[in-house]
């Protein structure tokens, strides 16, 4: 890409200065970087496509649809995959949204000064905490603590989910004190001239006013915890059935869709029918995150919170 | 003439920072009260001290008393949020909330339970009314306020804190932000909301005190130097530091 130094700048060479040689250099490696980042974001969903979508015609969507996943017999029914990540996912954001916002509003609007210091490092410490450590910890704590309440075994969609809400929420907790910080202090104002209480204001004003960062806050955490595989696989118990209602749903074991391509991309022979199915599953899984952002987009683009505040 | 506010000997303190001095008027009912003063000399301190916005800042405490209708508002037994909503505010910079024109003026009326869910268009049409802003909006209340131009949010503000419905409405500067013809706007408004309610107005801007108001209240390092009717303060003021205030020498 040097090439482009000996293009003659567009701009009249009488009234533009030359341009320093540095400059030219910097906007040539940033435009080197923008474009193939772009170009290999392409790649990967163009061999995505390669090798997955074969899957769709050879086994079919029926097929795909079915209840039951068993390669060896080229049963593929992605279902019980599908059912795993829902309930694994699902769970985790019934979880962790709640006690994370609620941690958040503790710790922004009603916990003393002292204690938000303390607090707010401590949280974002435990961020960092690598995921397969806390795999561990469930595997090793957790797993047995939910056998002993009573479930045939201690490694169960539950397990999955608990470990993912925990994964989730440092983010969530931390992004979202950061979009509450970020509201006007007119707004507050506004509320309490009016004779709204604290917790009112919090509520009516500070909340909503926050709605885009808030939103912004679970996706990061939620993305996280989806894109986990390996500290989910380790606790789910990684069993492809359909967890039935009337054996306690969340408390029998599952396998997500993530776990399945990790668990057997290593022995599947290149090309073969089984590995175009493991690609199938990515693009299952792009199309559901592509689902996901666009809703999260949709929510935050509508009237309401934009322009002043709460943005992050 | 009925006092609406009596300030007794009245001291607030930042810290060890005395913010206010031994102050001592009264507030006229249904009149227009300004307060001048240079920057810093406590006026928007004094105007919080009523409505105890100031309860906030954890360093600030306050000495003495504001009796609003012969009440000490700093007694244990009043209710901030109560008295919050007899005593409105509204502020130097215009603050909607990031919701609609509706959703904006129904605030209060909403959280204090004051109006019913059947009678709020009319409590909004009457705040809108009030603030001589419905005309301007009827058309475009489900539209998002921060949309109104920065004149039409102050009024919309001035609608939000009348739809509580208070007796005194304290302004901070409220024209501070706005272009010369929002500004005789809103000192046509305080005019006509005058005959209903009893206003404090903070400003920098002597001709608006001259103007728009009946009582003005000279304000000095936290010491309030002169207080009398507005004429009265303006042609004939009885202090130095005034009359070298209001003529420019000093300030
Ligand atoms: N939150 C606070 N903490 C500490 N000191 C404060 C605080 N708010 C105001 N002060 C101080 O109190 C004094 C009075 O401030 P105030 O804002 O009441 O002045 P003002 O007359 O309204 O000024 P302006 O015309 O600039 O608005 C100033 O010296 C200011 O520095
Ligand atoms: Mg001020």
């Amino acid at each position: 890409m040097t090439a482009q130094q000996g293009v003659p700048s567009p701009l009249p060479v009488d009234e533009a200065p030359p341009r320093p040689k540095r400059e030219i250099v910097i906007e040539a490696f940033i435009r080197v970087a923008g474009v193939s980042t772009i170009i290999i974001i392409i790649l990967i969903f163009a061999f995505l496509l390669k090798e997955g979508l074969p899957a769709f015609f050879k086994v079919s969507i029926t097929g795909l649809l079915a209840r039951r996943w068993y390669p060896i017999e080229d049963m593929f029914g992605l279902l019980p995959l599908l059912v795993g990540s829902l309930l694994v996912t699902v769970g985790a954001v019934v979880i962790a949204v709640p006690l994370g916002l609620t941690t958040a509003v503790f710790l922004g609007e009603l916990a003393p000064p002292w204690l938000r210091e303390i607090l707010k490092p401590v949280i974002e410490v435990l961020a960092g905490i690598p995921s397969i450590v806390l795999g561990f910890l469930g595997w090793v704590v957790l797993a047995p603590a939910i056998q002993n309440m009573g479930a045939p075994t201690g490694l169960t969609a539950f397990t999955g989910s608990l470990i993912l809400a925990y994964m989730a929420l440092p983010t969530i907790i931390s992004i979202t004190e950061d979009a509450l910080y970020a509201v006007p202090k007119e707004y507050r104002d506004g509320s309490l001239a009016l004779g709204a209480t604290h917790w009112q204001t919090i509520y009516k004003v500070v909340l909503p006013a926050a709605r885009s960062g808030i939103v912004i806050a679970i996706m990061l955490g939620i993305g996280r915890a989806i894109g986990e595989t390996m500290a989910v696989m380790l606790v789910t118990g990684n069993a492809a059935n359909i967890p039935s209602l009337s054996d306690g749903l969340y408390f029998q074991p599952v396998r997500t869709l993530t776990a399945t391509i990790a668990a057997e991309m290593g022995e599947v022979a290149s090309g073969s029918l089984h590995y175009n199915v493991l690609f199938a599953i990515g693009i299952v899984l792009f199309v559901i995150t592509f689902l996901i952002n666009s809703l999260a987009t949709w929510i935050i683009g509508g009237n309401g919170g934009r322009r002043r505040g709460g943005q992050i | 003439m009925d006092k609406k506010i009596e300030v007794n000997k009245f001291d607030f303190y930042y810290g060890d920072f005395q913010a206010l001095i031994d102050l001592n008027f009264p507030i006229i009912k249904n009149q227009i009260t300004a307060l001048i003063g240079p920057s810093g000399c406590g006026k928007s301190t004094f105007l919080r001290a009523i409505n105890r916005m100031n309860d906030t800042i954890s360093i600030a405490r306050a000495d003495g008393e504001i009796l609003l209708d012969g009440k000490n508002v700093y007694d244990q037994d009043v209710d901030v949020s109560e008295l919050r909503q007899r005593v409105g505010m509204v502020f130097q910079r215009p603050n909607p909330f990031p919701q609609s024109v509706f959703d904006n003026v129904a605030y209060g009326p909403r959280v204090l339970g004051t109006a019913t869910k059947h009678e709020l268009p009319d409590v909004v049409e009457k705040s809108l009314r009030g603030a001589a802003l419905w005309d301007e909006v009827k058309d475009k209340l489900k539209s998002s306020a921060l949309d109104l131009n920065p004149g039409q949010q102050q009024r919309m503000c001035i609608a939000r804190a009348i739809a509580v419905q208070p007796e005194v409405i304290l302004m901070d500067e409220p024209c501070s932000a706005l272009d010369p013809i929002a500004t005789l706007h809103v000192e046509d408004l305080m005019r006509e909301l005058s005959k209903d309610y009893t206003i404090v107005i903070v400003t920098h801007s002597m001709q608006q005190a001259a103007r728009a108001s009946d009582w003005t209240g000279f304000f000095w390092l936290g010491k309030l130097v002169e207080f009398g009717g507005t004429h009265e303060l303006f042609t004939n003021p009885k202090q130095e530091l005034t009359e070298a205030y209001i003529t420019g020498r000093q300030g």
